[in-house]
């Protein structure tokens, strides 16, 4: 049991900071511009076959640092030339834009990658074991997934706080108008954080790659749970997709891992299944699992649709 | 008059939508003056400033030092050395009174006139409340810590949108002393009021509008005397 729970633990922060990473992103954009990125989880999904063929090709250390600025870079041109003339158009504009760029980036994967899963490994230098847990083996390469996300949630957070340009940026949140009277080149500012959002997901991509299957639904599987954790933790709060990030992340990893059903809790009390949900008597927990943060999502606009920490009125 | 104007406005327009709101506004400011608009509440003064900075589009001839700036986006306009303080103010409220003033430094500037110790000096109570979030500050010192924010960018045209609005008779001489102090540093100021007070008292000259017009251009004292223009435009 107590295996059980420290090695969930374990994953379930280390899912929780990869949704981070995205949903960091995500969110900046999100309150700076008023744009949902629905291509957000395509470029996780960029990251991750950048990281495939630049591994392949140069080594996984080299790729770890080229495929992210690679997709960085491809957001950043996206912004440029695509949204930036978009935007001009309004909101639906914008938003159909970035939904439409999920279905050509899935294409071009397509054709360049193929719609099988591609042979991307953990590097042989990460690949031992970091500890054992009673009688688990923890990979060292989930422990560098780790550190490399909490790495990036700190330089992230430094910049904001304490440099320049991380006040330019907050104050662009708000008043973007103000900020570009005081001769900040404001677009500028947009493109450099779609950019940097876009290189974050690339991030993610690149280190879960290995671990999880890199293939040409990933982005379509992941976009969902995306949506999730910044709804959950309020439209725009950057801390609010953290603790939601983690929330998901811990509460989507246990779920998983519990064989829990309402025959082994009610049991003891009842001695057999209600004609009413004898369907769901001897489902596990594990078998909904996928339905855990949907389930959260509606829970939490029941009861307070700003979100966890969002103050938006929407 | 001296030399060439250091903003030239010329059969300035401007529209929200489709109603036509500037209707041909003619503006000169000269190196170190001060320079007051003054109107009744929507004749247009706010716009007037808005279509300079080009945060409203504006249609006719805007020269700032000598350069055609009407159609730049409002952020080159600010680079060219034009600093605007708006009504709202627009201070970023989560962060510091300190880390508002750096933010009025533009990215690659070299040198300024104004460091923050001089707008400290301007104005202590900045000082004694540099890390203080400045969405606490009262009005008051909003105004001023808005104004030493467009100050930090080292403008050589100031323009200032009602500053005295909702503040305390003394805050409102204290704003105007203000003034004074940032035209010895041969600063140009445009200064858009609804009452005469500090207009009156340190402008070099006036300009009244009325109906999206100017309808007076003149000295303080020529104002003063103007007992029908007052009457007509001014007075509630
Ligand atoms: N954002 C806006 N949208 C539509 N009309 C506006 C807007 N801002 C101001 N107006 C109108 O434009 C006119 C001039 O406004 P403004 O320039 O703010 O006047 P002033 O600053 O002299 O009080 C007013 O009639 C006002 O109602
Ligand atoms: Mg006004």
């Amino acid at each position: 049991m107590l295996e059980l729970v420290s090695v969930s633990t374990l994953n379930g922060l280390l899912y929780g900071m990869l949704l981070f990473l995205m949903a960091s992103g995500l969110t900046l954009i999100f309150s700076m511009m008023g744009v949902l990125n629905f291509a957000h989880a395509s470029f996780y999904m960029l990251g991750a076959f950048f990281g495939f063929q630049l591994s392949h090709w140069l080594g996984f250390w080299p790729a770890f640092v080229l495929a992210p600025l690679a997709a960085g870079g491809i957001g950043a041109l996206v912004e440029r030339y695509g949204l930036r003339a978009v935007h001009r158009h309004g909101h639906v504009a914008e938003l159909l834009f970035t939904f439409g760029l999920t279905f050509v980036i899935q294409e071009l994967v397509q054709m360049v990658w193929g719609k099988l899963p591609v042979d991307y490994r953990v590097p042989p230098s990460l690949d031992f074991t970091a500890f054992t847990v009673f009688s688990t083996n923890y990979p060292a390469y989930k422990m560098f997934e780790l550190a490399t996300a909490i790495a990036i949630f700190l330089v992230l957070l430094a910049v904001l706080t304490r440099t320049r340009i991380g006040l330019i940026i907050q104050a662009a949140l708000t008043h973007p108008n103000m900020v570009a009277m005081l001769g900040h080149n404001v677009p500028r500012i947009f493109m450099l954080v779609f950019g940097v959002g876009t290189g974050l997901a690339a991030v993610a991509g690149v280190i879960a790659g290995p671990a999880l299957v890199t293939q040409s639904d990933m982005a379509a599987l992941l976009g969902p749970i995306l949506f999730v954790v910044i709804v959950v933790g309020g439209l725009g709060s950057l801390a609010g997709a953290f603790v939601a990030s983690l929330l998901i992340g811990l509460v989507q990893t246990f779920a998983v891992a519990s064989n829990a059903s309402l025959a082994g809790v009610l049991g003891p009390i009842m001695p057999g299944a209600p004609a009413a949900i004898r369907d769901l008597w001897d489902v596990t927990v594990a078998q909904v699992a996928p339905v855990v943060p949907y389930l959260l999502l509606v829970m939490i606009l029941i009861l307070r649709p700003a979100g966890l920490l969002g103050t938006r009125d929407t | 008059m001296r030399g060439e104007a250091l903003l030239k406005v010329r059969d300035l327009h401007a529209y929200y939508g489709k109603s036509h709101i500037l209707q041909g506004v003619d503006l000169d400011i000269h190196a170190r003056e001060i320079v007051g608009i003054l109107g009744r509440n929507g004749v247009g003064r706010s716009t007037t400033l808005k279509a300079i900075m080009g945060d409203v589009p504006p249609q006719g001839s805007i020269v700032f030092k000598g350069k055609p700036i009407a159609g730049l986006k409002p952020y080159e306009i600010a680079c060219c050395g034009l600093g605007y303080v708006p009504e709202d103010r627009c201070i970023f409220p989560s962060l510091t009174v300190a880390q508002n003033l750096l933010l009025g430094v533009k990215s690659g500037q070299k040198t300024s006139r104004w460091t923050v110790d001089d707008t400290y000096r301007l104005f202590p109570q900045l000082a004694e409340r540099a890390e203080t979030p400045a969405g606490v500050l009262s009005g008051g010192e909003q105004q001023m810590l808005a104004i030493c924010r467009t100050l930090m960018g080292d403008p050589e045209l100031v323009m200032i949108d009602e500053p005295t609005e909702g503040l305390s008779p003394q805050m409102i001489e204290r704003v105007g002393d203000l003034l004074k102090q940032i035209a010895e540093r041969n600063i140009a100021i445009l200064l858009v009021e609804q009452k005469l007070t500090i207009a009156l008292r340190i402008s070099h000259r006036l300009y009244v509008m009325g109906r999206g017009r100017v309808v007076f251009e003149g000295t303080p004292a020529e104002l003063r005397d103007n007992e029908a223009v007052r009457r007509e435009w001014l007075q509630v």
